[in-house]
Parts: C-alpha cells; sequence; structure tokens
C-alpha cells in the first residue's frame, strides 16, 4: 500500500548526501515502499534541505525492528553523554 | 517504437517533462496517459510505458513531479513531493487533460485516448476520468477511491466515491486479494456503487496477490497476475481504443 503516512519534523544539522555535506533543516519519517531495501514496506526517513534542492537529501530504509533499534541506540547514545552537551544551545 | 523524453503543458499552462513512446508510423491508433505510482517517474514506469507503445499505443507519462524537482533522480523526486505534501487533484487532473491532448495532437490519433494509473496513480486515474472526457480507464490497485487516509498526511486525498456518478468511460480495476489499501471489501464497494449508477466496469482480484503485483522491481510481484492482468489491459483497450 502507498500508506501516504509522513511525519515531518524540522532538524538542525548536517547530512551527507550524493554531492557532499550539506545542512539538514527538515526530515520526513514514514512507512511505505522503499526504493532499494528487499521488503514490501519499511520504515524510511528522508533527511532534506529542500531549500537546496531535491539531491540534498539523504535517504534509509529500515525494518521495523531496525528502526526501533536505532531509536533506543539514539537514546542510549545521548544518555550516555552529559546532558546538553549536542544541544543546540552547547557552548562551543 | 520511437521513445522519449518531451515537454508538454500541463496544469495551469505549465511546461512539464512526459516520456513519450509510439510505434513507428502513423497508422491509426488510441493513446494511452500513464500515471506514475507515488515512488515516481522512474524506469519502471517508462518500462510501461513502451510496453503500451508495443501493444500499438501512443503511451505518455507525464512527471507529476516535474514542478518540484526538475531534472531531479525519481526517488529524491518523489520524497521532495512527498514532503511538499503530494500532488493536488485539480494539478494531477490538468496535467493528464495536457498529456491527453498531445496525445490526440500526434500524427496517427484516432482520437481515443485512455488512462492507466497504479498504485497512488490508481486512484488519480479514477479521479482523471470523473473530471475528463476519456474512452477508457484502468486503475490497478488504487487506494481511497473508497475510504479515507490518515490524517497524518499533509495533504487532503479525498474518496471518491461521491464522484463516481461523473466517470465519463468504462472502468477496468485489477486488485489484489491480499492487499488492504485498496481492500477487497473497499472494490466490492466501488463496484456496487458503479452497479447501482449504470457505468460499465469490469473488476478483478487476483488471488495470492497484494499491492503493486505489477511492479517487477518489487518484491510483491506476482508473475501469474501480472501476465493474466496485462492480458486484461491489453483487451480493455483492444475495446475501447482502437477505432
Amino acid at each position: 500500500m502507498c500508506t501516504y503516512v509522513t511525519v515531518k519534523r524540522e532538524v538542525d544539522g548536517s547530512g551527507k548526501g550524493a554531492d557532499g555535506w550539506f545542512p539538514v533543516t527538515d526530515t520526513c519519517v514514514y512507512v511505505d515502499h522503499p526504493t532499494h531495501a528487499p521488503y514490501a514496506h519499511t520504515l524510511n526517513i528522508d533527511f532534506l534541505n529542500p531549500a537546496a534542492g531535491p539531491a540534498a537529501r539523504v535517504a534509509v530504509e529500515l525494518t521495523e525492528e531496525s528502526a526501533l533499534a536505532l531509536v533506543e541506540a539514539i537514546h542510549a547514545a545521548l544518555a550516555a553523554a552529559p546532558a546538553g552537551l549536542a544541544s543546540r544551545d552547547q557552548r562551543v | 517504437m520511437q521513445a522519449g523524453t518531451v515537454r508538454i503543458t500541463g496544469a495551469g499552462g505549465d511546461e512539464i517533462e512526459a516520456y513519450l513512446a509510439h510505434p513507428l508510423g502513423t497508422a491509426p491508433r488510441g493513446g494511452v496517459v500513464v500515471i506514475h505510482h507515488m515512488p515516481g517517474y522512474d524506469e519502471a514506469t517508462k518500462e510501461i510505458t513502451r510496453r503500451l507503445a508495443g501493444y500499438g499505443y501512443a503511451a505518455i507519462c507525464p512527471n507529476l513531479y516535474s514542478r518540484e524537482a526538475p531534472g531531479a533522480s525519481p526517488d529524491d523526486a518523489a520524497a521532495t513531493a512527498r514532503a511538499a505534501g503530494g500532488v493536488p487533484d485539480d494539478r494531477l487532473v490538468g496535467d493528464v487533460d495536457g498529456a491527453a491532448e498531445h496525445l490526440r495532437g500526434l500524427p496517427g490519433s484516432n482520437g481515443r485516448v485512455g488512462v492507466i494509473g497504479y498504485c497512488s496513480g490508481g486512484r488519480q486515474a479514477f479521479l482523471a476520468a470523473t473530471r475528463l472526457p476519456l474512452d477508457a480507464a484502468v486503475d490497478c490497485y488504487g487506494a481511497f477511491v473508497v475510504g479515507h487516509p490518515p490524517e497524518t498526511f499533509p495533504l487532503a486525498v479525498t474518496p471518491l466515491l461521491d464522484q463516481a456518478d461523473r466517470l465519463s468511460c468504462p472502468l477496468l480495476g485489477l486488485f489484489g486479494a491480499d492487499d488492504q489499501y485498496p481492500s477487497p471489501a473497499q472494490t466490492d464497494e466501488l463496484s456496487a456503487e458503479l452497479t447501482r449508477l449504470g457505468k460499465p466496469h469490469e473488476f478483478h482480484t487476483f488471488d495470492g496477490a497484494g499491492h503493486g503485483f505489477f511492479a517487477v522491481d518489487r518484491p510483491g510481484y506476482r508473475p501469474l497476475a501480472a501476465t493474466e492482468g496485462w492480458q486484461k489491459v491489453r483487451d480493455f483497450f483492444h475495446r475501447h481504443l482502437d477505432a
């Protein structure tokens, strides 16, 4: 199915796409058909910079289990570092 | 056969990209507008367009993401269009209308034009057939002709059942028994409504097939259903598009 489900968030960081690094400003998270992963449906994340054009995109297509493991890993990594270390308000 | 990229006039007078394939020569022939699936104006959809030219039709697939992502790779373009909220219904109708007009203007056109769409394009094929004067429409597992999409989708993709009375041409529906979007219950509901309205249609639901069973490059491909389905498409267009 085409789920049409799209969860969007504004984000702040960088990603490396086909043309090199670029500032990431937006993400789209959705469960739908993958382009490459060998499954009918996957959890897909697009890291985007719409102002820089369609090619400013880092895409991942993960199984449900992989996506949940990634969520857990993100929480674990942040918990292992001092609070605020990677915050947008961090001291440089 | 000749095939390649052309520019056509789409909705709002916008110039958009399209992939055109047609038999050599100018013998009279019908035309088919191919509506690509949500993953975009990709190689698989261009192959479908060439296949229809092999059946003897002039076939054209407008790039529905021409405006958001001109020249982008199909997967990037699809992601951009999704992030922007998808393709608005009115724009889709205008782009299909422009593609149909392009076909009618080609040498050898017999003036008859059909439409075929896959996945989200299946719904859009139905939509186009309710808004435009067409001669045949094929809906391949289009979801949300009946039933509502999730509320989190940023664009309002509305069901079309209440517009079924405006269907301008015969409709062929090809569905998978294991699909839930659309589910067999939903396609039964659509069929019953079209019967009630006296709208000519024929629906086929293939056992052992789910969503996307025509897509040869995806794991949902079901060769038996796809082979039989293509034969039904060919017979349907032969009956309604050949002079």
